[in-house]
This record gives C-alpha cells, structure tokens and sequence, in this order.
C-alpha cells in the first residue's frame, strides 16, 4: 500500500497545488514542499526498515500492490519495489524536495499549474520506477513526458518552445519505438505460451530467435538511449537542460536521465540476454565515445548550465558502459554514479540556477572574480564541481572507480579510453570554476550570498556526497541482492539460449 | 603509542574542515593557532609514534590500523586503513615537522592577506592529504590522498585567484599531474585485474609469487605506476608545472613543491619498490629519467632571473637525484636524500619568501643586491641551505646524502658509470646556479631599500631549519667517516639494501672527492661570473649560438612548446568548433526535411475550387482505370 | 456528353458556367439511364432520370443561392477568388 501512497500524495498534493494557488501562492508552495517531504520520509521509513540485508535477500520484491485492470488483455496494476527501486524512489523523493526549494522565489507566474506539473512529473518517475506491468511502465513512462514538456515551454529561459519540442519528439518517438517492442513482445509471447500478459516477471523467459530478440531489445534500447543520453541521440539534452527553469533542470538531470538507466538495467538485459550480449560492444564503444565526447564539448561551451548539462552527458556514459559490461564490480559502480551524479548534478544546477537569479545571465563572459562576493556559493559550486571531476573522497569517484575496475576485467581499451574520459572531465571543471567564480570582477557584481533556503539544499547534499565517497557500504548492500537477481535472472536465459543453440 | 597514528592525519583535517566553514568569521589569532597548531599537534604525536616505534619497535618492524571498512564489492576491498613502517615513519615525521615549521611561518608571511583562514584551510587539509597518502595502506587510499594534494595545490597556486595568470599555472599544474594520474589509476586496475588486491603488502607479496622477474605484466604496472610519479614529482616528460606553480604564496612553494608533494612520486615507487624490482626495464627508464631530470633542470634553472623559478628547477632537478637512486636500487639513499632536500628546500624557499617580502615583492635577482647586510639571518639561512643543495663537503646535509646517491649510482649493479657522471655534472650545475643567486642577490651593491625585515614567525623557522640542513647529515656517516648508517639500518628494515660492487679504482672516497671538486669548481664559477665581474657572462649570452641555448633552456627545454601545439591547441580548437555539436545538424537535417515536406505538400491545398475538382477527377480515372485492368 | 461537362466544369472560371457544365453532367448521366433502360427494357432507367431530376433541381437552386453569397464577397464570380483555404 505504501507504494500507492508514494505515487498518490503526489498526484492529490499537485492537484490541491493548483487549487490553493488560485488564493494564495505560498500556501501552494508549501504543499508541495509538504507532499515531497512526506513521501520521502515515507521512503526512508521503507528503507530503514527493509534495511537488514537477509530481508533483501529473501524476497524478490519488498513490498507489493497488484490489481486487475485489464485482466483479459492481460494488463494488470501491479507496482512493486525492491532494492534497486528503493534508492531510486528515495533519490526522487530527495530531488523532489530540492526542486520545490529551488523554485520557491524562482517561479512567480502560474504557480499552481506549475507545481502541479512538478508533482506529476515526480508521480510519473516514481510509477516508472515501481511499475512491473509492462503496460502500465508505459504509461508512467509518457506521464512523465507531458507535465516536463510544460515546464520547460512555459516557465524555462528564451529558447524554451524550441528546447521543449525537441525533448518531446526525442523522448516521445523513442517511446512509439518501446511501444512497438512491448506489443511485440507481448504477442512473442503469447504465441509461445497462449497466454496474454504484459507481467514482467513472466516476460522474462520469453524465448525467441536471436534476431528477432535484437530487433525488439532495440526498440526498448533506442528509448532509453535517448533518455540516458547516448550519443548520438543525446542532443535533446543540452537545450533542454539549459532551456528550463532550475527545478526542471535538476528534475530533468537528476531523475529524468536515471529512468533511462533503470530501463536497461531492468528490462533490456534481464529480457533479452543474448541480444544485449550481441549488442554489446557496439554500445559500450558509443559509451565511452560518449564520455569523451561529452566531456570535450562540456568544456567548449560558454554557457554555465550548457556546461553542466553536457557533463551529464560524459557521467551517463560511464553508466551506459558499465551495464554492457554486466559484471557485478561494474554494475554496483554504476549505481552509486547514478545516485551520485543526481546529487552532484542537481546541486550544480540548483547553484548555476541562484547563479542566473541574481545576475540574470548565464554566459560565462559576463562573470568572473565571483568569489569576491559570494563566497559561499562559490565554495559550494567548487566542492560539486570536484565531485563531478571523479575526486576520490567524494560518491562520484567511487562509481566511477568501481565502474573502470569492473570494465578492465572485459576490456583494457574500453577502461583507459573511459580514464581519458575522466582526465578530459578535468578540463571542464576548471573552467567551470576559473571562468566563473575565480578571475576579477571585471563586471563588478555584488550579491546576496547563499540565503538560507539554499544552505537547506546545499548542507545535504555536501553530506550525502561525502557519505558516498568514504561510506558507500549501506547503499551498496541495499543494491547488492537487487543487482544478483537481475544478473541470475540475465543468466538464465542466456544459458537457454545456449542450449538452444546447435 | 602507535595507536595514536591515525590521529596524524585526522587532526590537521578537522582543523581544516572547522577553518573551512567557520574560518571567515574568526579572529586572526584563532586561525593562526589552530591552523599551526593542529600541524604541530601532528607533528608531536609523529615523534611519539616515531620514539615508539624505534625504541619498541613492533612485530615485524610494521604495525596496521584500521579505521573503517571503506569498501568491499564483489571481491574488491579497500580499506580506510593505516600502515606503519620504518618508511612511512620518516616520510611522516619529516612531513609533518617541516609543515609545522612553515605553517609557523606563515602566519607572518600571510598576515596582511584577506584570504588568512582559506590559507591555512587548504594548507591544512594538504597535509592531512599528504599524510593519508603515505600512511595509506592500500594503493586506493593512497590515491585519494594523491588526489587531495592535487588539489590542494591546485587551490593554493591559484590562491591569489583574482590574477587570471595565478589560475592558469593552477589549472597546468592540476592537469599535467593528472595526466600522470590517469596513467597511475590505469596501473592499479592491472594490478587488481592481476592480483586480486590493492593492499600493499598483499599486493606485493603475491607479485613475487606470480610474476617472474621482467614478466611484460610486471613491467606494464610498473610503468603505468612510474607515470603517476613522474606527473606528480614534475619529472621529465611532465615536469612543465613546476616553475609556473611558483605563482602561488611561498610558504606554499616551500610545502608542496619543495618538501612534500612532488616526493609522493619518490614515494610512491619507494613504497611499490618489488614491483619495480620486477621490471628492470622500467627500473632502468627510472634512473635514465632521473639523470636526464636532473641535468636539464639544472640548465634550465641556471637561466632563471626569478629566484623562485631558480629554486624551481631546481626542486626538479633535486627530485631527479631522488630517482636515480631509486632506479639503481639504492632506495634508503633516496629517501635520505628526501629528507635532507626537505630540510634545505624549504629553508632556501622561506628565505626567498622573506627576501621577496623584504624587497617590495620583487622577484628578479638582478634587480636586487648586498642583501647580507641587511636581512643577515635570512642570508646566514639562504647560504647555509645552498651550501646544503650545492653539497659543501662535512657540514651540511646535503653532501651526506647526494654522495650517498652518486655511490649508489656507481657502484650498484644496476647503476654505471655515465649515471655517476650525469649526477657529476649535476652537482657541478647546482653548485653553479645557487652561488649565482647568492652572490647576485646579497652581495654587491644594493638596490632595494629593505621593507618588512622577518621577524621572529619567519626567522624562528629558518633558524631551526639552518641547524638541520647542517646537520641532518650526520644521521647516515658513509664509509670514510666511520659507516655510521643509523638511519639506513632503520630504512633496511622495509626497503632493500643496495648491493655494491667494486667498479674500477673508484671507491666511496674517491667519489666524494671529485664530487668535492665539482663542488668547489662550481663555486669558483659562480664566484668569478657574478662577484668578481658582474658582467663576465654578457658575452656568453649575446653572442647568437649563446642567446640562442639561453632561450631554449630559459623555455624549459621547449617542452611548454611542443605540448601546446601538440595537445592543447588540438582540444581547445575542437572544442570551440564543435561549440554547438556537428551530431544536432543531422537532426536539424530531419526538422529541415520535414519542414520542406510541409512547404511541398501545402501546395496541393491551394484553396482554389477547380484544382480540388481537377484532382477529383483524375484520381476517378486512375481508379476506373486500375479497377479494369488490374 | 459527360466528358464536355467535366471540361466545362475544369476550365470555365465564371461560376454560372460552372452550374452549367454541372447540369450537362447531370443529364448526361440521365440520357445514359434511359438508353440503358430502353436498350434492356426495364423501367429502372426512367425512375432513376427522375430522381436525377429532382436532385438537379436542388442542386441549382443551392448552388445559385451560394452564388449569390459568393457574389456579394468578391465582387466577382470567379472561383479562383475564393482561395482563403489556401495552404
């Protein structure tokens, strides 16, 4: 039940947003803030409990809801949530907050409508993250499409429309791929089995030729492609991260990108096995391209959150690559860099976006010597741009450690192109830092500060990231039993598949 | 007592992260005591954990602490996790000594800076990251503490940020070190990869069960290892950092680039010596590289007008030494020398910092002059720690230990006469450069009235420093002067002896003694070209062939120049091209298409009524006529 | 018969020759029921000329209706003037 409720305060919380709003904006405002924090102290509270390892162990899924929709087409509402889940639905809960915090003197028209948007976008997420029916990880799939598309047209920068239509097509053309793919795999497995489902666990066993599994392992795989972002079809990302406004970036980058993840993690190599094996090597070659290219591109950019944004880019490439390279080294480096990048990202976002409330520009021409006068925040934006670098003490080094360690043991070239990747994040980072916070203040700025809102957000996620770095040992165990289900069942069927083989 | 190890590292740490947070709103007194104080906390319980260790010196002359589990996944462990031996010992009660002293001197350095408590922030989380780093007993933890004190200088050269040219040298020198970074991460893959572990000790002793002396992996770990060295020791070919990091505060130059950081890379091979050992072929390309360091830095620095860039260069030049010896197998005389050049170093680095405060920041030597009248404890400093570098036979340090390597060069089986000579020639150019600096800078006529003399925060340290660049020498009395080797016995029991052999006529004493010559014929160069006529080298350098070698070694051997065209301008020139990505205008191609589509299928709605009919009756007859025939 | 209609209907712009040529359509089709009907004896074809009759006269008086509309708005009675659902 505790699943319902996650998605449910959400979705009411937004509602009850837009009403309040037609009276009183900051009653509208501290709904959300209330909504997001009681869904994520609801989640710790799941977390916490669920924490000693032999539970996780024993259980395939935590906890459950499953009820009949469609039941002769085989769609049913079943959520469920196991480890992996687990730390992603906290992450969104988290970032939730964040968003609402970051947006609270940010946004002034449409208040309502807005956080309603904000609310669904985070009800979407979570259902992706929980759903199991494959139909309805579909629909949260495309409810978390709609509510982001609006709040990029009509609260982001100046190009908004154009960022907004481009990250609609991108991500809604990938889908109709996932769409058909679903469809198909649905009557593959009726006409193996008789029987119509669109269950995941029964998908999984689904068996059928090699060619016909990539074909359809494509269309799952092009959708989270898009989302992760792979290059080449990563260009969605930077207008669509620079266009929005600051909760929709950190949203976009630090959940939005993470589904994609999720989606190969859970569904393409659990499902199609010897596809993905045969895929391989083309996608984890146009991982680290992308790493490299990422961080290349990051560091050519004049624009602060265009910066930022390509840097996602490079770090989900570190993830693409480890989930082709499915060893169990590289696989839990890849979850710590997802949690990790959500925090780093999102608090370089949140920082850049006070950054462009206060000196309304985001071109790093128009700052320099910023540190004169607001120390602060400069501090801050240092500290999230060393994690973003790979600094050892901090979470984002020890995905990517993780994450290389395991990619050697299957591939020494992937591993030093991908450690020329990080040595390249090094460039960006400093010109991160030296263009906008150090230098003279040429422009002679003076400004407010980070006010105590911001140290709210900020504070956290210093702590969360160092935690990380020097102790990532509960996260890990909470990932751990998830991670050797998904890989038992990737091996199963991989072993079929080779027995069928002559 | 040795339980107290994992306090050295800890305390200067929360003495930063409480100046980084609360050090703005503190009083100035406060930050300089605790800031200082929390190093000199350090630097007592390492000479207790030091007297410990030697006095009762635990199993197996090591002891192992652990703090907390930092990581365990899938049969990868690392620990946050200490390891005390005799070279740990030394590497952290010199560290922590000579950081005490310099931090102690920077409350008088920096006291009219507005960035006080930043300063001593980053100087201490350095040290609590140089610390980690040789305490460190997994090659992880050694990493991150690698990383720390990159960073570290990288926040303390750019200090004074608001100097763009301050940034640019910080971010050179974060990036050329991370280079050999990138290289050293790659080499503890292969090392897990192969051996199951990143625990040092473990790690080594499984590579002597696995790995046959020059197996190519061996080597390939070694080199990836000796690549992280040499980024981080500004050895040759990375060694282009350290004469532009001289833009940061001098205390700064004194710490990292004197005494402690760019010796994590000596270090770091005399703590993996057995997989070096594994690999002649890299323990060759090590002393190969040491030699040729050494000489060049030494040319460089003989050009340098900035008496920090001179002490630049030489730092590089004096690190060279350090991995000659560790390339022919004589690893206690490097870490001797580690020592001793600790000692010197930042001596000769704090009174140039006291000479440039003196002379209204002026830096170029020719523009000073007849100092040692006006500043005399800060000459007496300056000459006692150059007589130390230049190697003045008996009564400084220096001497004890770069003979010490030169014998070690010669007589080693894997060293050889042309290394004896290259180190020969070195001491020839140290001695060269160093009284070029001291007889043009305190000598002579002077130029620049003296403003803010040192007083006691400066000259303290200096003093005390003087005494130990006299006589931290005699810790180690070679062969000629009793074979007293108390230092070595204790360095022997975690590090190899060097084997000697007898080569030629050539003993320990005859070796000091032409280093001795060279010694004094530099010495009466330097006294020649710059005392006695300060001119007598303007032939040398107008001349075009002279003019011309000038530049070259001046330009640090044209290696900024070949670097920039070859990999810097590459990047930034692609980086700046493909501003808007080349991969969006194939999908700027598809929106362009679709919007052609658009322009030409508008067309047929041309509104007009008989244009609709037109069509209406054509397709009736396309129809009738498939209908008939097909 | 028909085929004039349809040439009529193409290239005439004046919209009462337009009505015209759609008249001549009309009975043409008419002529062709009832010598379809006089060449298989059967009534059909003279029922169906009726209906056509019928539905001719409806149809003009409509279509002079909007003439007239047509008319009134452009001034003119050319068809290629009433484009605005062009595009």
């Amino acid at each position: 039940m505790i699943l319902i409720w996650f998605i449910g305060i959400l979705l009411a919380g937004g509602i009850a947003c837009w009403i309040a709003a037609r009276w009183s904006a900051p009653v509208c405002r501290w709904i959300a803030l209330g909504a997001t924090i009681a869904d994520f102290v609801l989640s710790l509270a799941l977390w916490v409990r669920s924490y000693p390892v032999n539970l996780l162990q024993q259980q395939e899924w935590l906890r459950q809801v499953n009820w009949n929709w469609f039941p002769d087409a085989g769609i049913h509402f079943h959520l469920a949530i196991d480890g992996l889940s687990l730390l992603l639905v906290v992450l969104t809960f988290f970032l939730g907050i964040v968003s609402v915090l970051a947006s609270w003197t940010e946004i002034r028209e449409g208040v309502g409508f807005f956080h309603l948007n904000l609310l669904w976008v985070l009800a979407g997420i979570t259902g992706v993250f929980l759903a199991v029916d494959l139909f309805l990880f579909y629909f949260a799939w495309e409810l978390m499409l709609i509510p982001m598309y609006f709040l990029i047209a009509i609260w982001g920068h100046e190009r908004r429309v154009y960022a907004a239509v481009k990250f609609f097509l991108f991500t809604q053309l990938s889908g109709l791929l996932m769409l058909i793919s679903i469809l198909a795999l649905y009557m593959i497995h009726h006409s193996a089995t008789g029987v119509y489902t669109f269950e995941y666990s029964e998908l999984i066993g689904t068996s059928m030729p090699l060619h016909t599994a990539i074909w359809v392992m494509l269309g799952f795989f092009i959708a989270f492609a898009v989302k992760l972002p792979m290059v080449p079809f990563h260009t969605w990302l930077p207008d669509a991260h620079t266009e929005a406004s600051t909760a929709g970036s950190v949203i976009l980058a630090g959940l939005l990108l993470k589904t994609g993840a999720y989606g190969l993690l859970r569904f393409v190599v659990p499902l199609f096995p010897a596809a993905a094996h045969w895929f391989s090597p083309i996608a984890t070659v146009l991982a680290a391209i992308g790493i490299i290219y990422g961080a290349v591109l990051a560091f050519g950019q004049t624009d602060l959150k265009r910066l930022v944004a390509y840097t996602s880019v490079s770090h989900l490439g570190f993830v693409l690559l480890a989930i082709f390279v499915w060893n169990k080294l590289a696989l839990e480096g890849a979850l710590i860099t997802i949690i990790a990048h959500g925090i780093s990202t999102g608090a370089l976002f949140v920082l850049v976006g006070g950054l462009q409330e206060r000196i309304h520009t985001r071109e790093m021409d128009r700052m320099g010597g910023l540190w004169h006068t607001i120390p602060r925040l400069s501090g801050a934006a240092m500290f999230f741009a060393m994690a973003s670098i790979g600094l050892p003490g901090l979470g984002d080094f020890v995905g990517e450690f993780l994450i290389l360690l395991g990619t050697y043991k299957v591939s020494v070239g992937l591993a030093v192109a991908a450690a020329i990747g990080v040595l390249a994040s090094t460039l960006y980072g400093l010109k991160f830092i030296q263009r906008a916070f150090h230098g003279s203040n040429v422009h002679h700025w003076e400004l407010h500060d980070l006010f105590a809102r911001e140290v709210v957000i900020i504070a956290p996620m210093i702590v969360i990231l160092l935690w990380l770095g020097l102790f990532p040992r509960p996260v890990l165990n909470t990932f751990v039993p998830a991670m050797q289900k998904l890989q038992e069942q990737a091996a199963r069927q991989y072993q079929a598949y080779e027995r069928g083989q002559p | 007592m040795l339980e107290l190890t994992g306090l050295i590292p800890a305390i200067p740490f929360f003495s930063f992260l409480l100046l980084a947070i609360f050090g703005p709103r503190m009083a100035r007194r406060a930050v300089s005591i605790i800031g200082a104080g929390s190093i000199g906390a350090s630097a007592v319980i390492s000479g207790i954990v030091t007297a410990s260790f030697i006095s009762a010196p635990p199993a197996d002359w090591s002891y192992h602490q652990v703090i907390w589990q930092w990581m365990s996944v899938s049969g990868f462990q690392a620990d946050i996790g200490f390891y005390l031996d005799a070279l740990s010992v030394v590497m952290v009660l010199v560290i922590t000594f000579v950081a005490f002293l310099i931090h102690v001197y920077s409350t008088e350095y920096m006291e009219g800076d507005e960035g006080y408590s930043r300063f001593f922030a980053y100087m201490n989380l350095f040290v609590a990251s140089m610390v980690t780093l040789v305490l460190a007993d997994n090659l992880l933890l050694l990493y991150l503490g690698w990383e720390g004190v990159g960073l570290c200088s990288y926040l303390l050269i750019g200090f004074w940020y608001s100097d763009p040219v301050n940034g640019r040298a910080a971010r050179k020198a974060f990036i050329v070190t991370r280079v050999g970074d990138t290289s050293m991460v790659i080499g503890l893959f292969l090392i897990f990869d192969r051996l199951g572990t990143l625990n040092l000790q473990e790690l080594m002793h499984r590579a002597t069960l696995q790995w046959p002396v020059g197996a190519a992996v061996a080597v390939a770990a070694a080199a990836l290892l000796l690549g992280g060295a040499v980024g981080k020791s500004a050895q040759l070919p990375l060694q282009t950092w350290l004469p532009d990091a001289m833009a940061g505060p001098t205390p700064t130059s004194a710490l990292i680039h004197a005494a402690t950081m760019v010796t994590a890379g000596v270090y770091l091979i005399a703590r993996t010596h057995v997989l070096f050992s594994l690999a002649p072929p890299v323990m060759l390309a090590v002393a190969v590289i040491g030699a040729a360091t050494l000489l060049l830095a030494g040319c460089s620095a003989l050009t340098q007008r900035d008496i920090k860039r001179v002490l630049a260069y030489s730092t590089i030049s004096q690190i060279g030494y350090m991995f000659l010896a560790l390339g022919v197998g004589a690893w206690s005389a490097a870490i001797f020398h580690f020592m001793t050049h600790a000692f010197f170093k930042a001596l000769l680095f704090l009174a140039a910092g006291a000479v440039i405060q003196a002379q209204h920041e002026e830096h170029d030597i020719f523009k000073m002059g007849g100092l040692r009248r006006m500043i005399p404890i800060t000459f007496w400093a300056f000459l006692i720690s150059g007589c130390a570098l230049a190697g003045l036979p008996l009564i400084t340090a220096g001497f004890y230990s770069k003979g010490m390597i030169l014998w070690g060069a010669w007589s080693s089986p894997q060293g050889g006469p042309a290394l004896w000579i290259a180190g020969l020639v070195g001491v020839l150019l140290t001695s060269l450069y160093i009284f070029r600096v001291i007889f043009v800078a305190f000598f002579g006529q002077a130029q620049i009235p003296v403003e803010h003399p040192p007083r006691l925060a400066k000259n303290l340290p200096m003093v005390v420093l003087s005494a130990l660049s006299i006589g931290a020498g005699w810790v180690n009395l070679p062969s000629y002067l009793g074979n007293k080797l108390w230092l070595n016995d204790v360095l022997y029991t975690a590090l190899p002896k060097v084997a000697e052999r007898q080569v030629g006529w050539i003993t320990e004493d005859w070796s000091e003694g032409i280093i001795t010559a060279a010694f004094a014929l530099g010495l009466l160069l330097a006294y020649e070209l710059y005392l006695r006529r300060r001119d007598a080298t303007r032939p040398l350098t107008e001349n075009a062939l002279g003019r011309a070698i000038h530049e070259f070694w001046y330009a640090d051997w044209g290696f900024d120049f070949v670097y920039d065209k070859l990999f810097v301008a590459p990047v930034v020139w692609f980086a700046q091209v493909d501003k808007s990505d080349f991969i969006d205008k194939f999908y700027d191609g598809v929106a362009a298409v679709s919007r052609a589509c658009y322009r030409a299928l508008s067309a047929t709605e041309s509104g007009r009524m008989r244009w609709y009919a037109a069509s209406i009756v054509g397709g009736t007859v396309v129809f009738i006529f498939i209908v008939l025939v097909l | 018969m028909f085929a004039l209609g349809t040439i009529g209907l193409l290239v005439r712009r004046n919209l009462v020759f337009t009505l015209m040529s759609i008249e001549i359509m009309l009975n043409a089709a008419g002529l062709a029921f009832i010598v379809a009907g006089a060449h298989w004896m059967q009534a059909d074809g003279q029922v169906m000329f009726l209906f056509i009759l019928a539905m001719a006269a409806s149809e003009v008086s409509v279509g002079l209706a909007l003439l007239l509309r047509l008319y009134h708005q452009h001034g003119v009675l050319d068809t290629d003037s009433a484009s605005e659902m062009k595009g």
